[in-house]
C-alpha cells in the first residue's frame, strides 16, 4: 500500500503518457489532455506546499525573534496582500495585481538581475583566473563573445579578430603539450610549438580575413560552441531517457523518498 | 486632463502610473544601495521582492489552474465548453490534498502517491519529447556532408565547419564515456572534448553577463530618460 501503490500509480500514467504518443488517435488526446490537466491540479497545491515552507520559515523567524526579524513582517506583508489582490480582483490590466506587477514586481526582478552585472566579472576572475590552459580558453572565448555583442568590438578590430582568437588558442595548445613535445622532439620542441600556434593563425587569416567581432562571435557561438553543447546535450538526452525508463519500471524510487512501509 | 499631465501651477495630478514609477525608482535604488553595503532599505526591497514573487506564483497559479480546472467544472459549469459539472476533477484535487499529508507524520506516506503521479506523467513525457526535440534534431545536425557542394562548387568553408561540430561533438561524447580509462587516442579525444566544453562554457559565460549589462542598461535607462518623462513632461 505504502510502496507498491506509488509504483504502480507511476507505472500506469507513465504508460499511459508513453504508449500514447505511438497511438494518434482522438480519444487518445483527449486522454492525454486530462491527465496533463490532472497533473496541473496536483501541481497547483505543490507549489501551495512550496509556498507554505517559504511562510513557515518566516513565521519561525519572527515567533523566535532571530536575527532581522522585522524584515519577515514585510515578506509576509507583501505576500498576503498581492495575494488578495491578484486572486480577488485578477490579473489583466488594469488591476490593483497589474500594478504591483508592473511597478514592483518588474522592476525590483530587472534590478536584482542587473546586480549580478557588477559581480559576475569579479567573481569569474577568482573563480577561473588563468591558471590552466582550459580555463584561459573559457575566459578568452568569453572575453571574444562580450566583445562582439557590443558595437566597439568592431570598431577595435574590423578585421581579424578571429585572428587574435586562433593565435591565443593556439598557445594554449603548445602550453598544453609542451611537455609532451619537449619529450618527443628535443631540441625542436621550441620550433614545434610555435608552428602549433602559427598555423592556427595562418588558417584563420586565410580563411577569415574580413571576419569582423561580431561575425567572429556568431562563427564561436554556431561551431565550436554548438559542438560543445550537443555533445552535453546529447548526454543529457540519453541520460534522460534511461532516467525516465528506471522511474516508469520503479527501478528508481528516490522521490518516493524514505519512512519504510510496504 | 491625462494622468501625470502638467498643469499650469506646476503641480502633477496624482495618477497610478505616476505614484508607480516612483515606487519603481525608490525599489531601484533601494538594490543598487547594495553595491555600497549591506543595508536596511536593501534588506526591505528584497524581501519585498520575495513575497510579491512568491504571491505571483501563487495568484497566476489560481487563475491558470484552480479556477478553469477545480472551482468551474464543479461549481460554475456555465464557465466550461460543455457546460456540464465535471465530477472526475474530485480525482487529481484529492491527490493533490495528499501532498499535504507531509506535515503529518503519520500519514506521510500518501503523500508518495501525488508525487509517483507526477513522476510518471514527467517520465511518461519525457521520452518520446527528447528523442524528438534533442536526440535526433541534434543527431541529424552533426552528420552533415564533409565535402558539400554549392552552386555546383565545393564549399570549404562549411566542409570545415561541419568538421569540427562532428569532431567536437565525438570528442565531448568520448570526454563524458566513464566505461573505459582515458588514455592513449582515447584520453587526447578526452581532452580535446574539454577544449570544445571550454569553449561553450566561456560562450555561455560571456552571453551571461551581457544579458546582465543589458538589464543594467535597461534600469539606467529607465532612470536617466522614463523617470523624467513622467515626472516633468514638456510643456505643451
Amino acid at each position: 500500500m505504502k510502496v507498491q501503490v506509488p509504483i504502480a500509480i507511476c507505472f500506469i500514467a507513465g504508460m499511459i503518457m508513453l504508449v500514447k504518443f505511438f497511438i494518434p488517435h482522438y480519444w487518445s488526446d483527449r486522454l492525454e489532455e486530462e491527465l496533463l490537466n490532472w497533473a496541473r491540479i496536483v501541481g497547483a497545491f505543490a507549489l501551495v506546499l512550496g509556498i507554505s515552507s517559504l511562510l513557515r520559515t518566516h513565521v519561525e523567524k519572527i515567533r523566535r525573534r532571530r536575527r532581522d526579524y522585522g524584515y519577515s513582517f514585510v515578506t509576509l506583508l507583501a505576500f498576503i496582500i498581492a495575494c488578495v489582490l491578484g486572486i480577488g480582483w485578477g490579473l489583466d490590466p488594469p488591476s490593483p495585481f497589474d500594478w504591483i506587477f508592473t511597478y514592483v514586481f518588474a522592476p525590483l526582478d530587472a534590478t536584482m538581475f542587473s546586480l549580478l552585472a557588477f559581480f559576475v566579472a569579479s567573481a569569474a576572475y577568482r573563480t577561473f583566473r588563468a591558471r590552466t590552459p582550459e580555463a584561459t580558453i573559457m575566459l578568452l572565448t568569453a572575453l571574444f563573445v562580450m566583445l562582439g555583442r557590443v558595437p566597439v568590438g568592431d570598431m577595435l578590430a574590423p578585421h581579424g579578430l578571429f585572428v587574435a582568437w586562433a593565435a591565443a588558442l593556439g598557445f594554449c595548445i603548445v602550453w598544453a603539450v609542451y611537455p609532451w613535445l619537449r619529450h618527443h622532439t628535443g631540441q625542436a620542441a621550441p620550433y614545434v610549438g610555435l608552428l602549433i600556434i602559427v598555423a592556427p593563425v595562418m588558417v584563420a587569416f586565410s580563411l577569415y580575413l574580413a571576419q569582423s567581432a561580431s561575425e567572429t562571435t556568431e562563427w564561436l557561438m554556431s561551431v565550436p560552441t554548438i559542438a560543445g553543447k550537443r555533445g552535453i546535450i546529447l548526454g543529457v538526452a540519453l541520460g534522460s531517457i534511461a532516467t525516465s525508463l528506471r522511474i516508469i519500471l520503479g527501478i528508481e524510487r528516490a522521490h518516493l523518498g524514505g519512512g519504510g512501509g510496504s | 486632463m491625462e494622468p501625470g499631465e502638467a498643469v499650469a501651477t506646476g503641480m502633477y495630478y496624482l495618477s497610478g502610473p505616476v505614484i508607480g514609477t516612483g515606487v519603481a525608482v525608490l525599489l531601484t535604488l533601494a538594490i543598487y544601495s547594495f553595491l555600497y553595503a549591506d543595508n536596511p532599505v536593501y534588506k526591505f526591497a528584497e524581501h519585498l521582492f520575495v513575497g510579491v514573487s512568491a504571491a505571483y506564483g501563487v495568484a497566476i497559479t489560481y487563475h491558470m489552474a484552480v479556477l478553469p480546472l477545480i472551482i468551474d467544472p464543479l461549481f460554475r459549469p456555465q464557465n466550461t465548453p460543455s457546460g456540464q459539472p465535471q465530477y472526475w476533477v474530485i480525482i487529481p484535487a484529492l491527490l493533490g490534498l495528499m501532498m499535504f499529508s507531509r506535515f503529518f507524520r503519520r500519514y506521510d506516506w500518501m503523500s508518495r502517491w501525488p508525487i509517483a503521479f507526477m513522476m510518471g506523467i514527467g517520465a511518461g513525457l519525457a521520452i518520446p519529447a527528447t528523442v524528438q526535440t534533442s536526440l535526433l534534431p541534434h543527431l541529424y545536425s552533426t552528420m552533415q556532408p564533409l565535402a558539400p557542394m554549392a552552386e555546383g562548387r565545393l564549399d570549404l568553408l562549411t566542409g570545415i565547419d561541419n568538421l569540427l561540430l562532428l569532431v567536437g561533438v565525438v570528442c565531448v561524447l568520448i570526454y563524458f564515456y566513464f566505461s573505459l580509462e582515458h588514455k592513449g587516442v582515447f584520453g587526447v579525444a578526452s581532452r580535446v572534448g574539454i577544449w570544445f566544453l571550454m569553449i561553450a562554457f566561456g560562450a555561455g559565460f560571456g552571453n551571461t553577463v551581457m544579458a546582465r549589462i543589458s538589464l543594467l542598461i535597461g534600469r539606467v535607462q529607465f532612470l536617466r530618460f522614463d523617470v523624467p518623462e513622467i515626472f516633468f513632461p514638456p510643456s505643451p
